[in-house]
Protein backbone atom coordinates (compact mmCIF):
# COMPACT_ATOMS: atom_id res chain seq x y z
CA UNK A 1 0.00 0.00 0.00
CA UNK A 2 1.50 3.62 -0.87
CA UNK A 3 2.07 5.78 2.38
CA UNK A 4 0.24 9.02 2.29
CA UNK A 5 1.29 12.25 3.78
CA UNK A 6 -1.06 15.21 4.54
CA UNK A 7 -1.34 17.64 1.91
CA UNK A 8 1.37 20.17 2.04
CA UNK A 9 1.45 23.48 -0.08
CA UNK A 10 4.36 24.82 -1.40
CA UNK A 11 4.28 28.38 -2.46
CA UNK A 12 6.37 29.60 -5.50
CA UNK A 13 6.63 33.37 -6.39
CA UNK A 14 5.41 35.95 -7.29
CA UNK A 15 9.01 37.14 -6.30
CA UNK A 16 10.79 33.99 -7.29
CA UNK A 17 13.38 34.03 -10.36
CA UNK A 18 11.93 30.63 -12.01
CA UNK A 19 8.71 32.16 -12.23
CA UNK A 20 9.76 34.47 -15.14
CA UNK A 21 8.42 37.67 -13.70
CA UNK A 22 5.56 37.88 -11.45
CA UNK A 23 4.01 34.90 -11.45
CA UNK A 24 3.48 32.45 -8.63
CA UNK A 25 2.34 28.84 -8.23
CA UNK A 26 0.69 27.40 -5.06
CA UNK A 27 1.50 23.94 -5.32
CA UNK A 28 -0.19 21.08 -3.21
CA UNK A 29 2.25 18.11 -2.75
CA UNK A 30 1.75 14.20 -1.73
CA UNK A 31 5.04 13.29 -0.39
CA UNK A 32 7.37 14.57 -3.25
CA UNK A 33 4.84 14.86 -5.93
CA UNK A 34 2.53 17.57 -6.75
CA UNK A 35 -1.30 16.73 -6.60
CA UNK A 36 -2.86 19.78 -7.45
CA UNK A 37 -1.79 23.37 -9.05
CA UNK A 38 -2.90 26.44 -9.33
CA UNK A 39 -1.32 29.47 -10.88
CA UNK A 40 -2.02 32.96 -9.67
CA UNK A 41 -1.59 35.85 -11.91
CA UNK A 42 -2.47 39.43 -12.73
CA UNK A 43 0.52 40.80 -10.58
CA UNK A 44 1.73 42.86 -13.49
CA UNK A 45 -2.19 43.36 -15.08
CA UNK A 46 -1.91 46.78 -16.19
CA UNK A 47 -5.53 47.07 -17.97
CA UNK A 48 -4.09 47.78 -21.80
CA UNK A 49 -7.11 46.98 -23.19
CA UNK A 50 -8.78 49.59 -21.16
CA UNK A 51 -6.64 51.78 -21.81
CA UNK A 52 -6.49 50.92 -25.54
CA UNK A 53 -10.31 52.42 -25.91
CA UNK A 54 -9.02 55.46 -25.11
CA UNK A 55 -5.99 56.52 -27.35
CA UNK A 56 -6.05 56.40 -30.96
CA UNK A 57 -5.15 53.83 -32.97
CA UNK A 58 -1.49 55.11 -33.75
CA UNK A 59 -0.87 56.17 -29.74
CA UNK A 60 -1.52 52.51 -29.00
CA UNK A 61 1.00 51.00 -30.35
CA UNK A 62 3.59 51.49 -27.67
CA UNK A 63 1.14 49.42 -25.52
CA UNK A 64 2.29 46.45 -27.72
CA UNK A 65 5.84 46.75 -27.23
CA UNK A 66 5.08 46.48 -23.10
CA UNK A 67 3.33 43.11 -23.38
CA UNK A 68 5.89 40.92 -24.68
CA UNK A 69 8.49 43.34 -23.31
CA UNK A 70 11.12 40.48 -24.93
CA UNK A 71 9.55 40.55 -28.07
CA UNK A 72 8.71 44.25 -28.58
CA UNK A 73 8.73 44.17 -32.43
CA UNK A 74 6.64 41.16 -33.01
CA UNK A 75 3.81 43.02 -31.30
CA UNK A 76 4.17 46.31 -32.95
CA UNK A 77 3.82 44.10 -35.67
CA UNK A 78 0.58 41.96 -34.90
CA UNK A 79 -1.14 45.33 -33.59
CA UNK A 80 -0.38 46.66 -36.68
CA UNK A 81 -1.55 43.94 -39.02
CA UNK A 82 -5.07 43.94 -37.50
CA UNK A 83 -5.34 47.77 -37.61
CA UNK A 84 -4.57 47.99 -41.45
CA UNK A 85 -6.65 44.75 -42.04
CA UNK A 86 -9.35 46.96 -40.35
CA UNK A 87 -8.67 50.20 -42.20
CA UNK A 88 -7.38 48.37 -45.68
CA UNK A 89 -3.51 50.46 -45.36
CA UNK A 90 -2.13 48.86 -48.39
CA UNK A 91 2.29 48.52 -47.11
CA UNK A 92 4.71 49.30 -49.65
CA UNK A 93 7.10 46.08 -50.43
CA UNK A 94 9.86 47.42 -48.22
CA UNK A 95 8.62 47.78 -45.27
CA UNK A 96 6.94 44.41 -45.38
CA UNK A 97 10.57 43.35 -45.74
CA UNK A 98 12.33 45.28 -43.19
CA UNK A 99 8.91 43.88 -40.67
CA UNK A 100 10.48 40.41 -41.77
CA UNK A 101 13.70 41.06 -40.72
CA UNK A 102 12.79 42.50 -37.51
CA UNK A 103 10.34 40.55 -36.26
CA UNK A 104 13.25 37.59 -37.36
CA UNK A 105 15.53 39.59 -35.65
CA UNK A 106 13.61 39.41 -32.79
CA UNK A 107 12.75 35.95 -32.34
CA UNK A 108 16.41 35.04 -32.29
CA UNK A 109 16.98 37.68 -29.30
CA UNK A 110 13.56 35.82 -27.51
CA UNK A 111 14.54 32.21 -28.40
CA UNK A 112 18.02 33.47 -26.91
CA UNK A 113 16.18 34.52 -23.28
CA UNK A 114 14.14 31.58 -23.85
CA UNK A 115 16.78 28.83 -24.01
CA UNK A 116 19.28 30.25 -21.30
CA UNK A 117 16.71 31.09 -18.86
CA UNK A 118 15.38 27.30 -19.75
CA UNK A 119 18.39 26.17 -18.78
CA UNK A 120 19.33 27.76 -15.83
CA UNK A 121 16.11 26.68 -14.83
CA UNK A 122 17.51 22.89 -15.48
CA UNK A 123 20.25 23.54 -13.22
CA UNK A 124 23.20 24.79 -15.58
CA UNK A 125 23.79 27.86 -13.86
CA UNK A 126 24.21 31.03 -15.92
CA UNK A 127 27.03 30.19 -17.93
CA UNK A 128 24.80 29.20 -21.24
CA UNK A 129 22.22 32.77 -20.72
CA UNK A 130 25.52 34.38 -20.44
CA UNK A 131 26.38 33.60 -23.27
CA UNK A 132 23.07 34.12 -24.73
CA UNK A 133 23.12 37.55 -23.81
CA UNK A 134 26.09 38.30 -25.92
CA UNK A 135 24.46 37.28 -28.56
CA UNK A 136 20.85 39.06 -28.00
CA UNK A 137 22.98 41.73 -27.18
CA UNK A 138 23.83 42.12 -31.22
CA UNK A 139 20.31 41.97 -31.84
CA UNK A 140 19.29 44.96 -29.50
CA UNK A 141 22.01 47.30 -31.31
CA UNK A 142 21.16 46.43 -34.56
CA UNK A 143 17.08 47.90 -33.03
CA UNK A 144 19.03 50.77 -31.70
CA UNK A 145 20.33 51.48 -34.86
CA UNK A 146 17.41 51.25 -36.32
CA UNK A 147 14.96 53.04 -34.44
CA UNK A 148 16.85 54.15 -31.20
CA UNK A 149 15.71 51.84 -28.74
CA UNK A 150 16.72 48.55 -27.73
CA UNK A 151 13.93 46.75 -25.53
CA UNK A 152 10.67 48.80 -26.19
CA UNK A 153 11.06 49.54 -30.05
CA UNK A 154 7.65 51.20 -31.21
CA UNK A 155 9.30 50.48 -34.49
CA UNK A 156 5.96 49.89 -36.99
CA UNK A 157 3.58 52.36 -37.97
CA UNK A 158 0.19 51.68 -39.14
CA UNK A 159 1.35 51.72 -43.07
CA UNK A 160 4.92 50.87 -42.60
CA UNK A 161 7.65 51.21 -40.28
CA UNK A 162 8.79 54.73 -38.38
CA UNK A 163 11.80 55.26 -40.61
CA UNK A 164 14.02 53.38 -42.87
CA UNK A 165 16.84 51.86 -42.36
CA UNK A 166 20.06 53.61 -41.79
CA UNK A 167 22.57 53.01 -43.95
CA UNK A 168 25.37 51.20 -41.50
CA UNK A 169 22.31 48.84 -41.04
CA UNK A 170 22.77 46.14 -43.69
CA UNK A 171 26.31 46.20 -43.33
CA UNK A 172 25.79 45.16 -39.42
CA UNK A 173 23.48 42.74 -40.26
CA UNK A 174 25.48 41.13 -42.86
CA UNK A 175 28.12 40.43 -40.18
CA UNK A 176 25.48 39.21 -38.05
CA UNK A 177 24.40 36.72 -39.90
CA UNK A 178 27.44 35.73 -41.07
CA UNK A 179 28.44 35.22 -37.41
CA UNK A 180 25.17 33.69 -36.34
CA UNK A 181 25.83 30.19 -37.62
CA UNK A 182 28.92 29.12 -35.73
CA UNK A 183 27.37 30.72 -32.55
CA UNK A 184 24.04 28.38 -32.95
CA UNK A 185 26.59 25.60 -33.54
CA UNK A 186 28.38 26.40 -30.35
CA UNK A 187 25.58 26.19 -28.63
CA UNK A 188 24.35 22.72 -29.66
CA UNK A 189 27.17 21.73 -28.99
CA UNK A 190 27.35 22.38 -25.34
CA UNK A 191 23.84 22.15 -24.82
CA UNK A 192 22.29 19.36 -27.61
CA UNK A 193 24.33 16.46 -25.71
CA UNK A 194 24.40 18.18 -22.32
CA UNK A 195 23.74 15.72 -19.45
CA UNK A 196 22.39 17.92 -16.89
CA UNK A 197 19.59 19.00 -19.72
CA UNK A 198 18.68 15.41 -20.52
CA UNK A 199 18.38 14.21 -17.52
CA UNK A 200 16.03 17.09 -16.55
CA UNK A 201 14.35 17.76 -19.62
CA UNK A 202 13.47 14.72 -21.43
CA UNK A 203 10.08 12.82 -20.55
CA UNK A 204 9.02 15.23 -18.87
CA UNK A 205 6.39 17.59 -19.22
CA UNK A 206 5.00 15.47 -21.92
CA UNK A 207 1.95 16.96 -24.64
CA UNK A 208 0.80 14.88 -26.73
CA UNK A 209 -0.14 16.25 -29.83
CA UNK A 210 -3.74 16.16 -29.52
CA UNK A 211 -3.78 17.62 -26.49
CA UNK A 212 -1.69 20.77 -27.42
CA UNK A 213 -4.64 21.33 -30.49
CA UNK A 214 -7.07 20.96 -27.75
CA UNK A 215 -5.74 23.26 -25.24
CA UNK A 216 -5.32 26.03 -28.12
CA UNK A 217 -1.18 26.17 -27.09
CA UNK A 218 0.99 27.72 -30.32
CA UNK A 219 4.45 28.09 -30.65
CA UNK A 220 7.70 26.14 -30.06
CA UNK A 221 5.15 24.59 -27.47
CA UNK A 222 2.59 22.95 -30.08
CA UNK A 223 5.69 22.23 -32.90
CA UNK A 224 7.51 20.43 -29.68
CA UNK A 225 4.41 17.97 -29.76
CA UNK A 226 4.94 17.32 -33.41
CA UNK A 227 2.27 19.42 -35.23
CA UNK A 228 4.00 21.41 -37.71
CA UNK A 229 1.85 24.49 -37.82
CA UNK A 230 3.40 27.71 -38.22
CA UNK A 231 1.45 31.02 -39.61
CA UNK A 232 4.20 32.08 -41.25
CA UNK A 233 4.06 29.27 -43.17
CA UNK A 234 -0.26 28.94 -43.08
CA UNK A 235 -1.34 32.33 -43.41
CA UNK A 236 1.78 34.57 -44.57
CA UNK A 237 2.14 38.24 -43.59
CA UNK A 238 4.80 40.66 -44.46
CA UNK A 239 7.05 38.99 -46.65
CA UNK A 240 7.25 35.34 -45.11
CA UNK A 241 5.22 34.19 -48.82
CA UNK A 242 8.86 34.99 -50.21
CA UNK A 243 10.99 32.94 -48.38
CA UNK A 244 12.12 29.75 -47.79
CA UNK A 245 12.07 28.15 -44.58
CA UNK A 246 11.38 24.56 -42.58
CA UNK A 247 9.13 24.54 -39.48
CA UNK A 248 11.46 22.40 -37.29
CA UNK A 249 8.86 20.08 -35.26
CA UNK A 250 9.78 17.71 -32.24
CA UNK A 251 8.58 14.38 -31.59
CA UNK A 252 7.94 13.58 -27.93
CA UNK A 253 6.31 16.83 -26.96
CA UNK A 254 8.77 17.18 -23.86
CA UNK A 255 10.23 19.79 -22.36
CA UNK A 256 13.68 18.40 -24.31
CA UNK A 257 11.64 18.76 -27.47
CA UNK A 258 10.45 22.33 -26.80
CA UNK A 259 14.06 23.57 -25.99
CA UNK A 260 15.47 21.76 -30.14
CA UNK A 261 12.11 23.52 -31.62
CA UNK A 262 13.49 26.58 -30.04
CA UNK A 263 17.15 25.55 -30.82
CA UNK A 264 16.71 24.69 -34.19
CA UNK A 265 13.92 27.60 -35.52
CA UNK A 266 16.99 30.24 -35.07
CA UNK A 267 18.82 28.76 -37.41
CA UNK A 268 15.97 28.98 -39.72
CA UNK A 269 15.74 32.62 -38.26
CA UNK A 270 19.07 32.90 -39.62
CA UNK A 271 18.36 31.39 -42.83
CA UNK A 272 15.55 34.00 -43.43
CA UNK A 273 18.00 36.46 -42.81
CA UNK A 274 19.65 35.80 -45.35
CA UNK A 275 17.44 35.50 -47.94
CA UNK A 276 16.07 39.43 -47.00
CA UNK A 277 19.64 40.67 -47.45
CA UNK A 278 19.75 40.31 -50.99
CA UNK A 279 16.19 40.50 -52.04
CA UNK A 280 14.88 43.93 -49.67
CA UNK A 281 13.85 46.29 -52.26
CA UNK A 282 14.42 49.92 -52.18
CA UNK A 283 11.55 52.35 -52.39
CA UNK A 284 9.13 54.09 -49.75
CA UNK A 285 8.99 52.18 -46.25
CA UNK A 286 5.55 53.89 -45.34
CA UNK A 287 2.18 54.64 -46.19
CA UNK A 288 1.15 57.88 -45.22
CA UNK A 289 -1.57 57.44 -42.78
CA UNK A 290 -3.50 60.27 -41.13
CA UNK A 291 -2.48 60.25 -37.28
CA UNK A 292 -6.05 60.13 -36.09
CA UNK A 293 -7.06 57.47 -38.46
CA UNK A 294 -10.76 56.54 -38.36
CA UNK A 295 -10.99 52.96 -39.57
CA UNK A 296 -14.62 52.54 -41.22
CA UNK A 297 -17.28 50.45 -38.46
CA UNK A 298 -15.99 46.58 -38.30
CA UNK A 299 -13.68 44.45 -36.62
CA UNK A 300 -10.30 42.54 -37.67
CA UNK A 301 -8.31 39.78 -35.82
CA UNK A 302 -4.49 40.16 -37.31
CA UNK A 303 -2.35 37.45 -36.02
CA UNK A 304 1.24 36.58 -36.54
CA UNK A 305 4.21 34.00 -35.51
CA UNK A 306 5.15 35.34 -32.18
CA UNK A 307 8.27 33.86 -30.71
CA UNK A 308 5.85 32.34 -28.05
CA UNK A 309 3.10 31.80 -30.46
CA UNK A 310 -0.15 33.10 -32.32
CA UNK A 311 0.30 36.16 -31.07
CA UNK A 312 -3.54 37.76 -32.37
CA UNK A 313 -5.41 41.67 -31.80
CA UNK A 314 -8.74 41.53 -32.29
CA UNK A 315 -9.38 45.15 -32.51
CA UNK A 316 -13.20 46.66 -33.16
CA UNK A 317 -14.04 49.85 -34.51
CA UNK A 318 -16.95 51.85 -34.19
CA UNK A 319 -15.92 54.07 -36.76
CA UNK A 320 -14.42 56.72 -34.20
CA UNK A 321 -10.58 57.48 -33.56
CA UNK A 322 -9.56 54.92 -30.91
CA UNK A 323 -10.49 51.42 -30.89
CA UNK A 324 -13.82 50.25 -29.71
CA UNK A 325 -12.83 46.47 -28.41
CA UNK A 326 -8.89 46.06 -28.20
CA UNK A 327 -8.18 41.92 -27.65
CA UNK A 328 -4.95 40.69 -27.08
CA UNK A 329 -4.80 37.76 -28.20
CA UNK A 330 -1.89 36.28 -25.79
CA UNK A 331 -0.04 32.89 -26.08
CA UNK A 332 1.73 33.68 -22.92
CA UNK A 333 -1.38 33.14 -21.13
CA UNK A 334 -3.00 30.50 -23.44
CA UNK A 335 0.16 28.17 -23.48
CA UNK A 336 -0.15 28.34 -19.54
CA UNK A 337 -3.21 26.39 -19.94
CA UNK A 338 -1.84 22.84 -20.14
CA UNK A 339 0.78 23.81 -17.17
CA UNK A 340 -1.60 22.40 -14.45
CA UNK A 341 -2.15 18.70 -16.39
CA UNK A 342 1.20 18.62 -16.87
CA UNK A 343 2.92 19.31 -13.70
CA UNK A 344 0.28 16.70 -11.81
CA UNK A 345 2.37 13.79 -10.56
CA UNK A 346 5.89 15.52 -10.72
CA UNK A 347 8.08 17.05 -8.36
CA UNK A 348 8.73 20.49 -7.54
CA UNK A 349 11.78 20.73 -9.08
CA UNK A 350 9.99 19.30 -12.45
CA UNK A 351 7.45 21.98 -12.50
CA UNK A 352 9.79 24.73 -12.82
CA UNK A 353 11.62 22.90 -15.37
CA UNK A 354 7.95 22.30 -17.52
CA UNK A 355 7.19 25.88 -16.53
CA UNK A 356 10.71 27.24 -17.95
CA UNK A 357 10.09 25.12 -21.30
CA UNK A 358 6.53 27.05 -21.58
CA UNK A 359 8.73 30.47 -21.79
CA UNK A 360 6.20 33.14 -20.89
CA UNK A 361 6.53 36.64 -20.39
CA UNK A 362 4.26 37.85 -17.50
CA UNK A 363 4.16 41.67 -19.42
CA UNK A 364 1.65 39.65 -21.83
CA UNK A 365 0.20 37.01 -19.23
CA UNK A 366 -1.12 39.44 -17.70
CA UNK A 367 -1.01 42.83 -19.87
CA UNK B 1 -1.78 30.98 -50.47
CA UNK B 2 -2.98 31.33 -46.80
CA UNK B 3 -5.77 30.78 -44.46
CA UNK B 4 -8.86 30.55 -45.87
CA UNK B 5 -11.46 33.33 -44.13
CA UNK B 6 -14.45 30.77 -44.26
CA UNK B 7 -17.53 32.83 -44.63
CA UNK B 8 -20.04 32.76 -42.11
CA UNK B 9 -22.84 32.34 -44.84
CA UNK B 10 -21.11 29.01 -45.81
CA UNK B 11 -20.67 28.42 -42.32
CA UNK B 12 -24.30 29.11 -41.24
CA UNK B 13 -25.59 26.95 -44.23
CA UNK B 14 -23.09 24.18 -43.11
CA UNK B 15 -25.04 24.41 -39.63
CA UNK B 16 -28.31 24.42 -40.77
CA UNK B 17 -27.86 21.25 -42.60
CA UNK B 18 -27.17 19.87 -38.70
CA UNK B 19 -28.94 22.23 -36.31
CA UNK B 20 -31.71 24.15 -38.68
CA UNK B 21 -32.75 26.10 -35.40
CA UNK B 22 -29.19 26.89 -34.04
CA UNK B 23 -28.06 29.78 -36.41
CA UNK B 24 -29.71 33.13 -35.14
CA UNK B 25 -27.42 35.58 -38.16
CA UNK B 26 -24.91 35.36 -40.66
CA UNK B 27 -23.34 37.93 -43.15
CA UNK B 28 -20.11 37.28 -44.74
CA UNK B 29 -17.82 37.43 -41.53
CA UNK B 30 -19.40 35.68 -38.90
CA UNK B 31 -21.94 33.40 -38.09
CA UNK B 32 -24.30 33.63 -34.83
CA UNK B 33 -25.82 31.31 -33.36
CA UNK B 34 -28.22 30.53 -29.78
CA UNK B 35 -26.60 30.76 -26.90
CA UNK B 36 -28.61 27.26 -25.73
CA UNK B 37 -27.03 25.80 -28.86
CA UNK B 38 -23.55 27.11 -28.85
CA UNK B 39 -21.73 23.60 -27.46
CA UNK B 40 -23.56 21.80 -29.96
CA UNK B 41 -22.82 23.91 -32.93
CA UNK B 42 -19.01 23.52 -31.12
CA UNK B 43 -18.97 19.86 -30.83
CA UNK B 44 -20.27 20.10 -34.76
CA UNK B 45 -17.81 21.93 -36.12
CA UNK B 46 -15.26 20.46 -34.15
CA UNK B 47 -15.87 16.88 -35.46
CA UNK B 48 -17.33 17.58 -39.18
CA UNK B 49 -15.22 16.91 -42.37
CA UNK B 50 -15.96 20.59 -43.42
CA UNK B 51 -14.94 22.72 -40.81
CA UNK B 52 -12.86 20.70 -38.40
CA UNK B 53 -12.83 23.46 -36.03
CA UNK B 54 -10.19 21.64 -33.44
CA UNK B 55 -8.52 24.42 -32.39
CA UNK B 56 -9.74 27.86 -30.74
CA UNK B 57 -7.43 30.39 -31.61
CA UNK B 58 -9.43 32.95 -29.73
CA UNK B 59 -11.71 33.39 -27.17
CA UNK B 60 -13.19 37.18 -26.08
CA UNK B 61 -16.25 39.20 -25.49
CA UNK B 62 -16.73 42.38 -26.61
CA UNK B 63 -19.68 45.03 -24.83
CA UNK B 64 -22.09 46.69 -27.61
CA UNK B 65 -23.72 48.87 -25.15
CA UNK B 66 -26.79 47.27 -25.59
CA UNK B 67 -26.14 44.15 -25.62
CA UNK B 68 -22.83 41.52 -24.78
CA UNK B 69 -21.04 39.26 -27.80
CA UNK B 70 -18.98 36.84 -27.46
CA UNK B 71 -17.03 35.83 -30.33
CA UNK B 72 -14.98 32.93 -31.03
CA UNK B 73 -12.45 32.20 -33.61
CA UNK B 74 -11.84 28.75 -34.93
CA UNK B 75 -8.97 27.47 -36.76
CA UNK B 76 -8.49 24.33 -38.65
CA UNK B 77 -5.20 22.81 -39.13
CA UNK B 78 -5.66 19.97 -41.76
CA UNK B 79 -7.92 22.48 -44.19
CA UNK B 80 -6.38 25.43 -43.51
CA UNK B 81 -9.25 27.92 -42.60
CA UNK B 82 -10.53 30.16 -40.04
CA UNK B 83 -14.50 30.96 -39.16
CA UNK B 84 -15.50 33.39 -36.85
CA UNK B 85 -18.91 32.55 -34.87
CA UNK B 86 -20.94 34.89 -32.11
CA UNK B 87 -23.22 34.50 -29.63
CA UNK B 88 -25.36 37.58 -28.47
CA UNK B 89 -26.68 37.92 -24.82
CA UNK B 90 -29.11 40.99 -24.13
CA UNK B 91 -29.24 40.73 -20.19
CA UNK B 92 -26.69 43.03 -19.09
CA UNK B 93 -27.54 41.90 -15.28
CA UNK B 94 -26.32 38.32 -15.24
CA UNK B 95 -25.02 37.33 -18.91
CA UNK B 96 -24.33 34.01 -19.26
CA UNK B 97 -23.51 32.09 -22.17
CA UNK B 98 -22.63 27.85 -21.99
CA UNK B 99 -18.79 27.34 -21.32
CA UNK B 100 -17.19 25.49 -24.61
CA UNK B 101 -14.42 23.88 -22.16
CA UNK B 102 -16.14 20.68 -22.93
CA UNK B 103 -15.41 21.54 -26.11
CA UNK B 104 -11.76 22.81 -26.54
CA UNK B 105 -9.79 22.63 -23.26
CA UNK B 106 -7.95 25.74 -24.24
CA UNK B 107 -11.18 27.74 -23.38
CA UNK B 108 -10.13 27.45 -19.90
CA UNK B 109 -8.43 30.55 -19.12
CA UNK B 110 -9.93 32.35 -21.66
CA UNK B 111 -13.11 32.22 -20.67
CA UNK B 112 -11.81 32.91 -17.07
CA UNK B 113 -10.33 36.14 -18.49
CA UNK B 114 -13.99 37.18 -20.31
CA UNK B 115 -15.50 36.35 -16.85
CA UNK B 116 -12.90 38.56 -15.17
CA UNK B 117 -13.38 41.74 -17.17
CA UNK B 118 -16.63 41.21 -18.91
CA UNK B 119 -18.92 39.21 -16.25
CA UNK B 120 -20.07 37.21 -18.67
CA UNK B 121 -20.77 33.76 -16.53
CA UNK B 122 -19.88 30.84 -18.42
CA UNK B 123 -22.50 28.23 -17.86
CA UNK B 124 -20.42 24.79 -16.79
CA UNK B 125 -16.86 26.16 -16.84
CA UNK B 126 -15.30 23.77 -14.05
CA UNK B 127 -13.57 26.48 -12.28
CA UNK B 128 -14.72 30.08 -13.35
CA UNK B 129 -13.02 32.48 -10.96
CA UNK B 130 -11.52 35.51 -11.00
CA UNK B 131 -7.99 35.72 -13.57
CA UNK B 132 -6.50 39.15 -12.99
CA UNK B 133 -8.36 40.89 -10.43
CA UNK B 134 -8.62 39.31 -6.86
CA UNK B 135 -12.12 38.40 -5.30
CA UNK B 136 -14.39 41.10 -4.45
CA UNK B 137 -13.34 43.75 -7.05
CA UNK B 138 -16.11 46.02 -8.21
CA UNK B 139 -17.69 45.35 -11.02
CA UNK B 140 -15.98 44.44 -14.55
CA UNK B 141 -13.72 46.77 -16.10
CA UNK B 142 -13.74 45.99 -19.80
CA UNK B 143 -17.90 47.08 -19.56
CA UNK B 144 -18.60 50.44 -21.17
CA UNK B 145 -20.34 51.42 -17.79
CA UNK B 146 -17.77 50.67 -15.67
CA UNK B 147 -16.10 53.89 -16.03
CA UNK B 148 -18.30 56.81 -17.56
CA UNK B 149 -17.57 57.07 -21.24
CA UNK B 150 -16.50 60.20 -22.57
CA UNK B 151 -19.05 62.48 -24.26
CA UNK B 152 -21.84 60.67 -21.72
CA UNK B 153 -22.17 57.98 -24.02
CA UNK B 154 -22.78 55.52 -20.99
CA UNK B 155 -23.19 56.14 -17.28
CA UNK B 156 -20.78 54.89 -14.74
CA UNK B 157 -18.04 55.55 -12.46
CA UNK B 158 -16.12 59.05 -12.63
CA UNK B 159 -13.15 57.69 -10.71
CA UNK B 160 -11.04 54.66 -10.28
CA UNK B 161 -12.63 52.43 -7.93
CA UNK B 162 -10.48 53.00 -4.30
CA UNK B 163 -10.34 56.76 -4.94
CA UNK B 164 -12.03 59.04 -2.19
CA UNK B 165 -15.58 59.09 -2.54
CA UNK B 166 -15.42 55.64 -4.86
CA UNK B 167 -16.80 52.30 -4.10
CA UNK B 168 -13.98 50.30 -1.88
CA UNK B 169 -11.89 48.05 -3.88
CA UNK B 170 -11.82 45.43 -1.45
CA UNK B 171 -8.05 45.42 -0.50
CA UNK B 172 -8.43 47.25 2.72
Amino acid sequence: MAMRTEPFVVNVGPQHPSTHGVFRLRLTLDGERIVDCQMVMGYLHRSMEKLAEERSFTQNIPFTDRTDYLAAMTGNLAYCLAVEKLASVPVPPRAQWIRTIMAELQRIASHCMAIGTFINDCGAWHTPLLYMMREREKVLDLFELACGARLTTNYMRIGGVSRDLPPEFMPRLRDFVKEMPQRISEYEDLLVENEIIIARARGVGVLPADKAISYSVSGPMLRGSGVAWDLRKADPYAAYDQVEFDIPVGTNGDCYDRFLVRLAEMRQSVRILEQALDMIPSGPYQTQVPLALQPPPGEAYGRIESPRGELGFYVVSDGGPAPFRFHIRSPSLINLTPLPELVRGMTVADAIVILGSVDIVVGEVDR
Amino acid sequence: MGTRYLSGLELAHRISQRLPEAVVDANPEWVEVRPDDLVEVCRFLRDDEETDFKFLSCLTAVDRLDHFEVVYHLQSFRLNQLGVLKVKVWDREEPEVPSVTSVWLGADLQEREAYDLMGIRFRGHPDLRRLFLWEGFPGHPLRKDWLAMPGQRMPGLQRFPGEPGEPDTGRG
